[in-house]
């Protein structure tokens, strides 16, 4: 009995995964690392050879120790499902990530919240990527339309020296509902970060992004890039910081936010700072409306100003 | 098919079309000649309904509907389609999908012909994105291919020979000829009297007004001598002023 509820739950995750735009057989098949958790259950879990990983649920969620070993060149990407089915419920996810030295991984995550009415879904990461190592993490949401999602990721990141961390998180379809992402890089000699937020806000979303990148190794590098579009009455306000602390540290700083309509508000708040005389930082901040030329482009293709709206905001969002 | 009539625009004050008459007949191309600022490219912007064009006086007749009031898209639906002198950069949406979206249910396969119709290889920027990655002739010539892939029944070309360079202006002028051979009318608007011969008729335009109307030859000799060393540049004729 318990063996079935687990099957029908699991199905349930792989169909809303596949509704995501996730790839059905990449959480059915044992070529790929893969974890799905539902709510506070652990569903399914496969390792492959270079990878561990290791859950402990708990009342309110999921402990996760991901350890990519020494040396290991990961061929296929792991994937992730995280996600609350009924309307109402919390998931808290704890992870830690350990990259170790000369290791490579990319983690493909989908976090699904179709129903949401009010689901509070909390991660607070705790990511270390060792010297050389290579870790490429790409999370992609789907809130469904009734927008009662409280998303709070967290995440401190140490990246050795000459490693790479990349990060992007997407939120283009349903309603984001409330997205508090706070994410805080370290990086030492010659390491680079890239930090990316995508969202579109619809309704009364409220979405805050803090992105932090402390260059502190020398010829350290840095992004902290976002792309934000808003409609109705959504707001968001939008923090990216990068400091240059080393010599020859670059960071950049890429913000574009989008007003579409006269409700929505925006705010971008990039600060840069450099303690040493050899480091350089940037930075763009932008705020402005949807580009009228390019609407019309695409309108004199034929489609209708909506039709257009939405390439365009999916294109930004890409 | 297109039937301009009496046609005024004034914009901040300043008249920029001013009673303009203008027909263009089924499966033809026709040149519009004009030095820079006579208001070419926004009685292109007129014709299609770009938002800030809205004519003070007159009326534009497509296939016998008067579409003054219509939107962009409907006219684009009803069959006008535009090139833009300086077509818009898109983050994201790559050249495949542009065109696709252009051509709707046409199959991918003319759509790499449509590319190589314009020198470009498919390849190469099918799945490149339409924005600042792109060099301005680049841009240009996917603009062209998307007219070729949407088929309009009216093709309004602005200027689709500036920023493209020597070597590529024969395709360029190959795809017109397609256009038309397509079934496609095309209104042609340029400043360049070599691009403008390959037109059935060509209006000269300046200030805002057609001033003649005839076969290429003839009125490329008309702006020569009339138009290039003229003193009234871009300002209304003068009750008996000679022309």
């Amino acid at each position: 009995m318990i063996n079935y509820s687990i099957e029908k739950e699991y199905e349930g995750m792989i169909d809303a995964y596949q509704k995501a735009g996730g790839d059905r057989n990449a959480l059915l098949g044992e070529g790929a690392a893969r974890l799905v958790i539902h709510e506070n259950k652990v569903l399914g879990q496969n390792g492959v050879e270079g990878i561990k990983i290791e859950t402990r649920e708990k009342e309110t969620g999921v402990d996760v120790n991901l350890i990519i070993e020494k040396g290991a060149k990961i061929p296929h990407p792991v994937h992730l499902c995280f996600g609350v089915l009924p309307k109402e419920g919390l998931q808290e996810i704890i992870m830690k990530v350990d990259a170790q030295d000369n290791s490579e991984v990319s983690v493909i995550a989908h976090c699904i919240f179709p129903n949401a009415v009010k689901v509070i879904h909390k991660m607070d990461a705790d990511i270390e990527v060792g010297k050389n190592a290579r870790f490429d993490y790409r999370e992609t949401h789907y809130h469904g339309d009734y927008g009662g999602i409280e998303v709070i990721p967290k995440a401190k990141v140490k990246v050795g020296k000459g490693g790479v961390y990349q990060s992007s998180m997407v939120i283009s379809q349903g309603f984001v509902g409330k997205l508090d992402y706070d994410f805080e890089v370290f990086c030492q000699e010659e390491a680079v970060a890239e930090l990316v937020v995508k969202a579109y806000g619809k309704g009364v979303d409220d979405i805050k992004v803090w992105e932090k990148i402390h260059l502190d190794g020398a010829g350290a590098r840095g992004l902290a890039k976002s792309r934000l579009v808003l409609g109705d009455k959504a707001k968001a306000e939008v923090k990216g910081e990068t400091y240059g602390n080393a010599p020859y540290a670059r960071g950049h700083v890429d913000c574009i936010e989008l007003v579409n309509g006269t409700e929505a508000v925006a705010t971008a708040i990039p600060v840069v700072s450099v303690t040493n005389d050899k480091a350089k930082v940037t930075h763009e901040a932008a705020i402005g409306s949807i580009d009228k030329k390019q609407v019309e482009t695409l309108m004199a293709r034929g489609l209708d100003e909506s039709e257009a709206v939405d390439i365009i905001v999916k294109g930004i969002l890409k | 098919m297109l039937e301009i009539q009496n046609l005024s625009l004034n914009l901040g004050g300043k008249s920029i079309i001013c009673d303009l008459n203008l027909h263009v007949n089924k499966s033809e191309i026709h040149g519009v000649l004009g030095k820079n600022g006579t208001g070419k490219s926004t009685l292109a912007y007129l014709i299609m309904g770009v938002s800030n064009y809205t004519p003070t006086a007159g009326r534009l007749i497509f296939e016998n509907e008067d579409i003054s009031g219509l939107s962009v898209s409907r006219r684009a639906q009803l069959g006008i389609g535009l090139a833009w002198q300086e077509p818009a950069r898109i983050e994201g949406l790559s050249v495949r999908d542009y065109l696709m979206l252009s051509g709707k249910s046409r199959g991918v396969k003319q759509v790499d012909d449509y590319l190589s119709m314009m020198g470009l290889e498919p390849a190469q920027y099918l799945d490149r994105d339409i924005d600042n990655t792109l060099s301005g002739g680049e841009r240009k010539r996917i603009e062209m291919a998307s007219i070729l892939a949407m088929r309009p029944m009216l093709a309004i070309l602005d200027e689709p020979d500036s920023g493209i360079d020597i070597l590529a202006l024969p395709s360029l002028l190959e795809g017109i000829k397609e256009m038309n051979k397509q079934g496609s009318s095309v209104l042609l608007i340029t400043h360049n009297e070599k691009v403008v011969e390959m037109a059935h008729r060509v209006s000269v335009m300046c200030a805002g007004r057609i001033l003649k109307t005839g076969a290429p030859e003839q009125m490329n000799l008309w702006f020569k001598e009339n138009c290039q060393p003229c003193v009234h540049v871009n300002e209304p004729e003068k009750e008996g002023d000679k022309r």
